[in-house]
């Protein structure tokens, strides 16, 4: 295997593992700037691929190759949907944040299996989707010498996509009006409710965004990657993007590469043994890679990183 | 206003959660076309119907008993171990090698030293969540689930590269001198696989209750997690605190997780997912809200939930993980808890006096109730 095809191969799986992990980490950025902590990505992400694979299964036959793309809108509403659950139990009626986020992602998995085998006759998994989120090649851009074939051959356009994304909630967040205002709810709500500024709408908005962008991360997951929907298409992408979401100081772009480097640790499993130095390490070691250097990276990066002042508290409005 | 954390509750909150995540339940299984009170009957009858079915429940709620009082203990110091899955799977993983290494031994040396062995594990597999937070402030949220995923392929590469024969995907039984479960127990409970590690999680359940009441260390697991600046101020080592706290959490989930590898499998296999008994624990130690009595019950109804619900799917088509809707649903009104406090004052008619005595003993009811009743002036005045 010579260099270009090691670093196309290397690029382009590192874009898939990350594509998910950018939506989800971009979710919860939205949700914490708004002061809600939300653990819950994980279930957000489970209902998310459960609901586009569901999708792709019945529609495949009408939208043709345009149904992943519809599979991701699928996914996301559905995460709103479910999100929701996360936004009352949090804003209205005063749930500790980390306990309404666990109970997500208790309840998720054990609704999407429990609707698989109410649709699938009793089966605990789907089959394999018609129409996947398959790699393309850019036109234009994958003739550029060197660079090109790396990055846009047989490529994930979704990443990219994520990557627009990201830059664009940048934008939001920074220079908007919904995005100040939201971000003065997650730093202060006592001085935002008091200019005006309604603390519920802003942080549901921030809550429901998370569940758009979390489901659609796991949409991208399930419609790329595992290709079906059972018990194991996600195990810790959520907790990861989380991760990547504080590795990335509570901004989109920040996040965004975090997941990017997540999705590194992930593809690892896949293309470790390709690299010359380390083909010969056990493939345990591939598996266990992401999760054991997200610990690290969140023991090294801890410090330097803060959290909105607001994150994690409930706000009262006095009368 | 801004408020954080309203962990207490009672029993009535309990019970209120579970009839409400029971309602859940039903409307869901309505909705999908089942009859809720056939398939409650059948998992009544399925936990309680027959000598087998209630050993069953027995054996099922000894490891969540273990891994509740392990939440409960990490949660009084403030800290929310959602990484007991991992540590019981190195209880479950120490304890049936221990076991293993040495099958001549008489019984008396290798019950213990598998229970211990377990135990040990699972202390050091969360002790380094513990760590990393005391000394690095790393989110104990996200390094136990991290360390539970990494338990699990761990696990399962030890369990397929050095436990089993051959290609196989489970490790021998482990000799019958460290068996939990006997003939005596099987007799009794007709072949049910109820085991001796209830005697275990009982002992559990009183050591924690004289540790967190009785000792100075359980009074600084308090102190921390109530306000953790407050403890360093008065003297207390707080880093210390915190890495015991995690430590006898580990310790139990390991406990739990041994119960399962000596009492319920008698060897290891390659699990698919991470074992169960690991966030069902911390359901019933948030349903208990963390009472070492209350997790005995919580256990016992997660284990009726779990062993009942098989028969669901035996008697009808429902899928049995509708129990897990129903566990969840529980927890999310347990989590709201303020909501059930809030409605109960707005459907009592003529809301009792306020009584000096009754405030001054129990301040945080008192709090929620003048809220609650000051959202209901509130909105009166519209």
């Amino acid at each position: 295997m010579n260099i270009t095809t090691l670093l196309l191969t290397v690029v382009s799986t590192t874009l898939v593992y990350s594509a998910p992990m950018i939506f989800t980490a971009l979710g919860g950025t939205f949700s914490e700037r708004s002061g809600i902590v939300n653990v819950g990505l994980e279930g957000i992400m489970v209902m998310g691929a459960f609901s586009s694979v569901v999708f792709n299964l019945f529609t495949a036959d009408i939208f043709g190759a345009a149904t992943p793309w519809f599979g991701l809108l699928a996914g996301g509403l559905v995460g709103v949907l479910f999100s929701l659950m996360h936004a009352v139990a949090t804003i209205n009626w005063r749930t500790d944040h980390i306990i309404s986020g666990t109970v997500l992602n208790l309840m998720a998995p054990a609704l999407g299996v429990y609707l698989t085998k109410l649709i699938f006759a009793g089966k605990g998994q789907t089959d394999i989707i018609k129409q996947p989120l398959a790699n393309v090649t850019i036109p234009g851009l994958s003739d550029i010498p060197f660079i090109g074939p790396i990055f846009f051959r047989n490529t994930s356009l979704v990443a990219y996509l994520g990557v627009f994304v990201a830059i664009f909630a940048w934008w939001v967040l920074k220079y908007t009006r919904f995005g100040l205002r939201l971000r003065s709810v997650g730093e202060h709500p006592e001085a935002a409710d008091s200019v005006g500024i309604s603390v519920y709408k802003y942080r549901y908005m921030g809550v429901m965004l998370s569940g758009l962008l979390g489901g659609i991360g796991g949409a991208i997951m399930a419609e790329s990657i595992t290709l079906n929907f059972s018990v194991s298409t996600i195990v810790g992408q959520g907790f990861m993007s989380l991760a990547a979401m504080i590795f990335g100081k509570w901004n989109p772009i920040g996040a965004m590469g975090a997941a990017i480097f997540f999705g590194f640790a992930q593809s690892l499993a896949i293309i470790g043994k390709y690299i010359p130095v380390i083909a010969n390490i056990p493939n345990v070691w591939f598996t266990l890679a992401p999760y054991l250097i997200t610990i690290i990276v969140l023991v090294a990066f801890i410090g330097k990183s803060q959290a909105p002042a607001a994150d994690g508290s409930t706000f009262v409005k006095s009368r | 206003m801004r408020i954080k954390n309203l962990r207490f509750g009672n029993l009535w909150i309990s019970v209120t959660s579970v009839i409400l995540g029971m309602l859940v339940g039903a409307i869901i299984m309505l909705l999908s076309g089942f009859n809720p009170i056939e398939n409650y009957v059948s998992l009544f009858t399925g936990a309680v119907g027959s000598p087998n079915a209630i050993g069953e429940v027995l054996r099922e709620a000894t490891p969540l008993i273990l891994t509740g009082l392990g939440f409960a203990v990490a949660n009084s110091a403030g800290f929310f171990n959602i990484g007991l899955a991992g540590q019981a799977l190195a209880g479950w993983l120490a304890s049936v090698t221990f076991a293993l290494a040495f099958p001549h031994a008489p019984g008396f040396i290798l019950l213990p030293g598998a229970i211990l062995a377990g135990a040990i594990a699972g202390a050091l597999w969360s002790g380094i969540a513990g760590f990393l937070r005391a000394y690095f402030g790393a989110s104990e949220v996200i390094t136990t689930i991290m360390l539970n995923y990494v338990a699990l392929y761990a696990t399962n590469a030890i369990v397929k590269g050095f436990l089993a024969k051959g290609d196989g995907d489970y490790s021998p039984t482990i000799p019958v001198q460290a068996r939990l479960r006997t003939p005596f127990l099987e007799h009794l409970t007709q072949n049910s696989t109820f085991h001796w590690g209830i005697l275990v999680s009982l002992a559990a359940v009183v050591v924690v209750w004289w540790l967190m009441k009785k000792t100075t260390l359980g009074f600084e697991i308090r102190a921390v997690g109530m306000n953790e600046d407050a403890s360093r101020y008065a003297g207390m080592s707080t880093k210390r605190t915190i890495i015991s706290a995690m430590l006898i959490s580990g310790c139990l989930a390991g406990l739990g997780g041994a119960m399962e590898g000596l009492g319920n499998f008698q060897n290891i296999i390659v699990n698919t997912a991470l074992p169960s008994i690991g966030f069902d624990g911390m359901s019933v130690s948030l349903l208990a809200t963390g009472s070492p009595v209350g997790i005995v019950l919580a256990a016992l109804l997660f284990g009726m939930l779990k062993i009942g619900g098989l028969n669901i799917s035996i008697a009808s088509t429902t899928p049995p993980e509708i129990v897990d809707i129903v566990i969840a649903a529980v927890i999310f009104f347990v989590g709201a808890n303020y909501l059930i406090r809030y409605l109960s004052v707005k459907l009592r008619r003529h809301p009792r006096q306020p009584e000096a005595v009754a405030s001054d003993t129990q301040p945080e009811a008192a709090v929620a109730e003048r809220a609650a009743q000051a959202e209901e002036e509130g909105e009166d005045t519209k």
